[in-house]
């Protein structure tokens, strides 16, 4: 694959810019973990994931997941407001996590990666879902131990060219 | 004189904070209003008196620099200043916006003493004491 980043240096700028965020917005220190590069198709849990889109010279996503009790803690720093549940505070609240270490990280990057506009946020919750990636690209992910539990950011990149020249995969 | 302030952002998180952030200020606060895109921001600029706008830039409908140049097109908002709040650091973005006449510029992730700053360094400069 062709790639203006390397797994490493994509797995640092993610570090460094969600200890940032986490360090400015929450005053929540964060233990990053190594990272991991996983396959397109993403096992899940279910919890809380919150998705950006890369659109413009490369494509792709960054995002961040999360347990339901985790998105209330984070949600409950930001905001300064007790949550019981995911209701839709929490969602806008880790929407604008994710955007904030999405965001940081495409200006972090924009040296290699040229051009890049980012999609507003979308926030899936629920139980066992899975996040597949388009064209069989891998995520890079960055694990991180965050008040007794483990949340994970991860972005995946592509040329859009090279995405315009592969044909779609077929319904099954 | 109270001061009147607009928040546009479509994360109702962002707006939450800043009205907090808002409180902790010295300044003699009056209305604060809240919108959610460029379009929203007009109507509450057209039926109030607004003394200062924080504004994201990428949101739906009509974005932060959208909004700017509306702005800037009416004389009679033409002294509003205006702080862009936003995610987005593109050096082009930042100049775009300067041009179109954004006051200030934060980057988020912000911390509250960087908006109370930003907020007491542009109304010194538009001439309003606190």
């Amino acid at each position: 694959m062709e790639l203006g980043l390397t797994h490493d240096e994509i797995a640092a700028f993610i570090r460094v810019n969600t200890e940032k965020v986490f360090s400015m917005m929450l005053d929540l220190p964060l233990v990053a973990s190594p990272a991991v590069v996983e396959g397109a198709l993403a096992n899940g849990e279910g919890g809380v994931i919150a998705l950006v889109g890369f659109a413009g010279e490369w494509s792709g996503s960054g995002s961040i997941r999360c347990s339901d009790a985790l998105a209330c803690s984070i949600s409950a720093k930001l905001l300064l407001t007790d949550f019981d549940c995911v209701n839709d505070e929490v969602l806008d609240a880790m929407g604008e996590i994710a955007n904030m270490v999405v965001g940081n990280f495409k200006d972090d990057a924009a040296d290699k990666l040229g051009l890049v506009g980012l999609s507003t946020p979308t926030v899936i919750y629920g139980n066992n879902f899975q996040a597949r990636n388009f064209n069989g690209q891998t995520w890079t992910a960055v694990p991180f131990d965050c008040a007794g539990e483990t949340f994970e950011v991860k972005i995946s990149l592509v040329p859009s060219r090279i995405l315009h020249e592969t044909p779609c995969i077929p319904h099954r | 004189m109270a001061l009147d302030v607009l928040i546009v952002d479509d994360s109702s998180a962002i707006r939450k904070i800043l009205m907090r952030v808002l409180a902790q200020t010295d300044l003699k606060l009056g209305d604060i209003f809240e919108a959610a895109d460029g379009v929203d921001a007009i109507k509450i600029l057209e039926a109030n008196k607004v003394g200062l706008v924080l504004s994201d830039i990428n949101m739906p409908n009509m974005d932060g620099l959208q909004l700017l140049t509306s702005v800037r097109s009416r004389p009679e908002w033409n002294g509003i200043p205006i702080i862009m709040i936003t995610t987005e650091g593109n050096q082009a973005k930042v100049m775009e916006a300067v041009q179109l006449g954004a006051q200030g510029y934060v980057r988020k992730p912000f911390t509250a003493e960087q908006i109370k700053e930003k907020i007491s360094s542009c109304l010194s400069s538009a001439g309003r004491a606190e």
